[in-house]
């Protein structure tokens, strides 16, 4: 058959909502596309780990520290099944890894920025969890369907993720003078950025549109941002706290709220490694790959030695 | 034709990345696993996902932290993924042919008068 007949096929099959399997043919777009957005989303959750792990030896009580291990944990998780979704389109862990470590491979900006107070941890869940899982709700029914399958069971855990961290600014927004104050302020922070996670407006991208046509992406930056914004501006009125923006207004006509200009220079600074902690988090990352090859290599041997034995009892 | 340009949530294309240091490889790649569950007592194990190990025990103990942190299983199994063989999705019209025309081994293929009950 030649390619335009399994590239009509493959279309057919996507238009009608069947799923593509790791041995199923697909054109190299395709799968370069997914294991590229896929592997991204992996080193999210991981890098992701680094601004929250900073609070769990700080976090204010035993029940919030096992909170954010729990947290912690999970987004380890989210990483790996991830990961393992990418592995089925032919990309060794391996090499994804080495993508990372050496800048090739993005993560997302909003872990480049820093995790400066208590309520910063709440402020994540909310906002940055928050707008993960207006992505990730829309991912559970990509085309692909290894990704689809670990969105599914990442989005069950995930609801916990943004409750929590809505509970913490909770109790922060109804507590001392000092608490109020850090609980905005955490808020004005990550406001701005957690907008950003949702990618460059639509009206920026000429070309066309393959992602949507593939059905590995159902709804437009625009939309997912617009569906945040709506949600949260509702949400921080049980907080009686502000959003950092004048504009923000409910418009009856558009059934939406208007929102501010996102300042898309830094969005493109912090993607190209300009934000405020690109370098501190590579570098975690990579040691902690560095530290842990004598561990790596240990189990391998262990499990070599463990071979051997039991070849030489079956002999 | 023109492919992908468009940047999405999640999707920041490779040009516009910076970055350039490289990073050096292991010598110690662990085998990839797929995982199977069994939710509860009764249920068939079922395809949970895969991943690294060393070895079999240390496989069953990951699948345990990444597959079951909710109380989602009862039993693991874990097998080396190059021990599955599977079909090939572009035989799958010869593989399957035989039953395609033997819609008689559905019980919807026999007309029954309605006064006939529980069967």
């Amino acid at each position: 058959m030649p390619v335009q007949d399994f590239e009509q096929l493959f279309q057919d099959k996507i238009d009608n909502e069947v799923k593509i399997e790791p041995k199923d043919w697909m054109p190299e777009a395709y799968r370069k596309t997914n294991i590229r957005q896929i592997s991204q989303h992996a080193h999210s959750e991981i890098v992701g780990m680094l601004p929250e792990g900073n609070w769990i030896s700080r976090a204010p009580s035993l029940k919030r520290k096992a909170i954010l291990l729990a947290k912690v944990q999970d987004e380890a998780g989210h990483g790996l099944y991830l990961y393992s979704a990418a592995e089925t389109l032919g990309m060794s862990r391996e090499e994804m890894i080495n993508d990372l470590h050496s800048g090739k491979a993005k993560y997302s900006s909003i872990f480049n920025y820093p995790t400066l107070t208590w309520a910063d941890i709440g402020a994540i869940g909310w906002l940055v969890d928050g707008a993960a899982i207006m992505n990730q709700v829309m991912l559970t029914r990509t085309s692909y369907g290894p990704y689809a399958r670990a969105m599914v069971r990442i989005c069950k855990e995930e609801s916990f993720h943004q409750r929590q961290g809505f509970e913490i600014l909770l109790v922060l927004s109804r507590g001392t003078a000092a608490q109020k104050i850090m609980c905005q302020d955490a808020i004005n922070r990550w406001w701005w950025p957690a907008l950003m996670m949702f990618g460059p407006k639509d009206s920026e991208s000429t070309n066309s549109d393959q992602s949507m046509k593939w059905k590995i992406k159902r709804k437009t930056n625009d939309e997912l941002r617009q569906n945040f914004v709506d949600m949260i501006a509702e949400q921080i009125k049980t907080l009686g706290m502000k959003l950092p923006d004048d504009q923000l207004k409910w418009n009856a006509e558009r059934k939406h709220y208007d929102f501010g200009e996102i300042n898309w220079d830094e969005f493109w600074q912090v993607v190209k490694g300009n934000g405020p902690c690109n370098k501190q988090r590579l570098e975690a990352r990579r040691k902690a790959w560095e530290n842990g090859e004598w561990v790596r290599e240990a189990a391998a041997a262990y499990a070599q030695k463990r071979a051997d034995r039991q070849k030489d009892k079956a002999a | 034709m023109n492919f992908i340009r468009k940047f999405y949530y999640g999707d920041i294309p490779e040009d516009k990345a910076g970055g350039n240091i490289v990073s050096s490889s292991s010598k110690t790649d662990w085998p990839l696993w797929e995982v199977f569950i069994r939710s509860k007592q009764g249920l068939d194990h079922k395809h949970a996902g895969s991943l690294h190990a060393a070895d079999a025990q240390m496989a069953i103990e990951n699948a345990r932290d990444v597959y079951t942190r909710r109380m989602e299983g009862v039993s693991i199994w874990v097998v080396e993924s190059k021990y599955i063989h599977a079909s090939s999705p572009d035989e799958a019209a010869s593989l399957y042919e035989p039953a395609n025309d033997k819609v008689y081994r559905h019980p919807t293929f026999y007309d029954l008068p309605d006064e006939v009950n529980h069967m």
